[in-house]
């Protein structure tokens, strides 16, 4: 029922095809890149990168560099922080898995960038008419019963598409059968309180840029008891408010009555 | 008849090099919002990714709602506890909160993408948004502030039936006032609770609550300060029986304020994150001098009474109260010091345009309108009753 992508850092081969088929199938423009110290071109995600492969040379257990070639894009999070966040509902959890975002809704107050704990959504900042983008999960050709361009193209099956709960069993399975291959971490599994989006890898996660600071529960609940009281606010400040009014205001009726009659006697 | 018939004007002269400075930065503003509108935020704001909220979200919009807070608190003392002692400084404090939210209001539509979609939340509602109730209580409160200023209006025009009526509903209208600003300052710091990469000296769950009592404490620093400035400006008479008596109310604000916030790092442990960095500077620059300080100076009676002092203290809980909501929404994040985020030339044209603008029209508010009506009338005849009742007479 809820789909997801497991994505298998040791077997990606940092070909890019998921970046090219990404941009291909999304209709994306090529950007102007420059050299820079990473080995990857661009940089790092954009409006126009949705999905991007980082690489990160890291020793191994025995202390030997290697490459790891990281695909990065937006994590599709269960109880996603972004929409929470969107004051008009621009972007929606689908029960599918894609976090989807409807242009047509969005004013383009880019709460959920600063929400988000991945930094994953950007904004088009050199239009006049900008927008939010990110990773649609390719929730259009997952309506058409295909999946997502990335996981379709991917040669070594580095990126795998199926249900979240045989994804994990995957995993799971994957580290048992083949210890010393991968650290026993399912990244993914319980971040932001479980993602559509999970990685295994070779190395430790922090060293492959993923923040390991992630907290375990969805980050919605933050906010929401917060917003949950407010009812409760707004009958508390109003019952208060209109009490000491009535109160204070009989009280200075009564003192005035008793001064005039003071005054009479 | 004519000098009891037009609530007391004050003497304003709008032929100053002031006043002129003010229309030059207005214009400069209005034209570099207008190139905004016309190409977007991308080429005129020095915001990107890293760094999607800046100077505008930051000063316009959540400072600003803070130096907002005069109005309600204001309010409250006057209308609901009834101490009518405060009644003259009211009024003022209501058009700087209008004038205020109005800047609020022009910041947040010149800051989002799409200026033309502002009405969306009417529309799509959201309610696990802390965003859309924002949303909702600037609409929602902007009206009341409108509808409580008006008053001064009708009076100067000589509207006797709105100015009755005004009467009838101004109690539940400044209840709703209140609640509204309950909400919405408080849900300014709810909108943080959702970045937990907010520096530790700055993230609580407290937020919320820190936001509410800082807003009450800012409120009567802005109206001191305010007093002073209007005093020499409009050469209106200064009560500082009026004064003193906000800076005591102040004192215990914010002292239950710091004892909150101090309370709350020390017991969370987030005292110990403090280092000598940018943003630990900032902290104490914010909590040392911008409130501990003029608390200081202002629980000293003798200090508090001198005039000097008491504007000096204000003037510190101002900048104490801007430079804690800026670190709590834009400098106590680490990404803008990577990015190394530092506002245009033209995000600070259009912030110093709006706060020229929101000065002229309290200039002409003053002018034109009744605002400092009451100071003529004195306590005993409350502005509202005897315009109502000079107008009735005619």
């Amino acid at each position: 029922m809820a789909k997801a992508l497991l994505i298998d850092v040791t077997r990606c081969t940092g070909c890019r095809g998921c970046q090219v088929a990404c941009k291909q199938w999304n209709e994306l423009p090529g950007e102007k890149t420059s050299v820079s110290t990473s080995w990857t071109n661009p940089k790092e995600l954009s409006a126009y990168t949705w999905t991007h492969v980082d690489f990160r040379e890291v020793p191994n257990r025995a202390g030997h560099p290697t490459w790891n070639f990281v695909h990065k894009r937006c994590f599709h999070c269960l109880e996603p922080a972004c929409v929470s966040a969107c004051p008009v509902g621009a972007l929606q959890k689908t029960e599918e898995g894609p976090v989807t975002y409807d242009a047509a809704r969005c004013m383009g107050c880019r709460y959920c960038m600063v929400a988000c704990p991945f930094s994953i959504p950007k904004f088009t900042w050199d239009s006049a008419q900008p927008v939010i983008a990110k990773c649609t999960f390719c929730a259009d050709r997952l309506a058409d019963g295909q999946e997502p361009a990335c996981a379709k193209t991917c040669l070594t099956n580095a990126i795998q598409f199926g249900e979240r709960d045989e994804l994990i069993a995957e995993a799971q399975g994957r580290i048992q059968a083949t210890p010393g291959r991968y650290v026993n971490y399912i990244y993914g599994k319980d971040e932001a309180g479980g993602t559509s989006v999970m990685y295994l890898a070779g190395v430790p996660f922090d060293r492959l840029g993923f923040k390991t600071d992630i907290s375990l529960e969805p980050y919605p609940e933050r906010t929401w008891e917060a917003l949950s009281k407010i009812p409760w606010e707004v009958l508390g400040v109003a019952a208060v408010m209109s009490g000491t009014w009535w109160i204070i205001q009989r009280r200075e009726k009564n003192g005035a009555n008793s001064i005039s009659k003071k005054a009479k006697r | 008849m004519k000098s009891i018939a037009d609530p007391k004007q004050a003497e304003v002269r709008l032929n100053t090099p002031g006043t002129w400075l003010l229309v030059a930065l207005v214009v400069v503003g209005v034209s570099v919002a207008a190139l905004r509108l016309a190409t977007g935020l991308g080429a005129t704001t020095n915001l990107s990714d890293g760094v999607p909220w800046g100077l505008w979200i930051g000063f316009d919009v959540v400072a600003g709602v803070a130096l907002a807070a005069g109005g309600f608190t204001l309010a409250a003392i006057v209308y609901i506890f009834g101490l009518e002692k405060y009644r003259p400084v009211v009024r003022p404090a209501i058009l700087t909160a209008f004038l205020g939210y109005i800047l609020v209001a022009v910041g947040i539509v010149l800051d989002i993408g799409r200026p033309y979609r502002i009405w969306h939340p009417i529309v799509f509602w959201q309610e696990h948004s802390v965003m859309f109730e924002v949303a909702w209580c600037v609409m929602l409160y902007l009206s009341v502030l409108a509808l409580e200023f008006s008053s001064s209006i009708w009076e100067k025009l000589r509207l006797a039936r709105l100015v009755n009526f005004m009467r009838m509903i101004i109690i539940p209208l400044v209840i709703l006032g209140i609640t509204l600003s309950t909400l919405h300052q408080s849900s300014l710091g709810s909108l943080f609770l959702i970045t937990p990469e907010l520096s530790p000296l700055w993230y609580t769950s407290l937020l919320p609550y820190l936001f509410f009592i800082s807003a009450v404490g800012i409120g009567l620093a802005m109206v001191i300060f305010e007093s002073f400035i209007s005093a020499k400006v409009f050469k209106q008479g200064l009560e500082m029986k009026v004064l003193t008596g906000l800076a005591r109310a102040a004192v215990f604000v914010w002292v239950g304020y710091l004892a909150i916030r101090f309370w709350n790092l020390i017991a969370t442990g987030r005292l110990w994150d403090f280092t000598w960095n940018a943003q630990g500077a900032l902290f104490l620059v914010e909590t040392g001098v911008g409130m501990v300080l003029p608390v200081l100076i202002l629980s000293i009676a003798r200090l508090r009474n001198s005039p000097g002092w008491l504007f000096g203290a204000a003037s510190l809980l101002i900048g104490g109260a801007v430079l804690n909501r800026l670190n709590t929404s834009l400098l106590g994040f680490p990404n803008t010091w990577q990015v190394g985020y530092f506002p245009s030339w033209m995000e600070f044209a259009v912030t110093i345009g709006l706060v020229s603008a929101a000065l002229l029209a309290f200039k002409l508010a003053v002018k034109y309108t009744a605002v400092f009506a009451a100071y003529a009338h004195k306590p005993s005849t409350p502005g509202l009753k005897s315009a109502g009742a000079v107008v009735e007479a005619e």
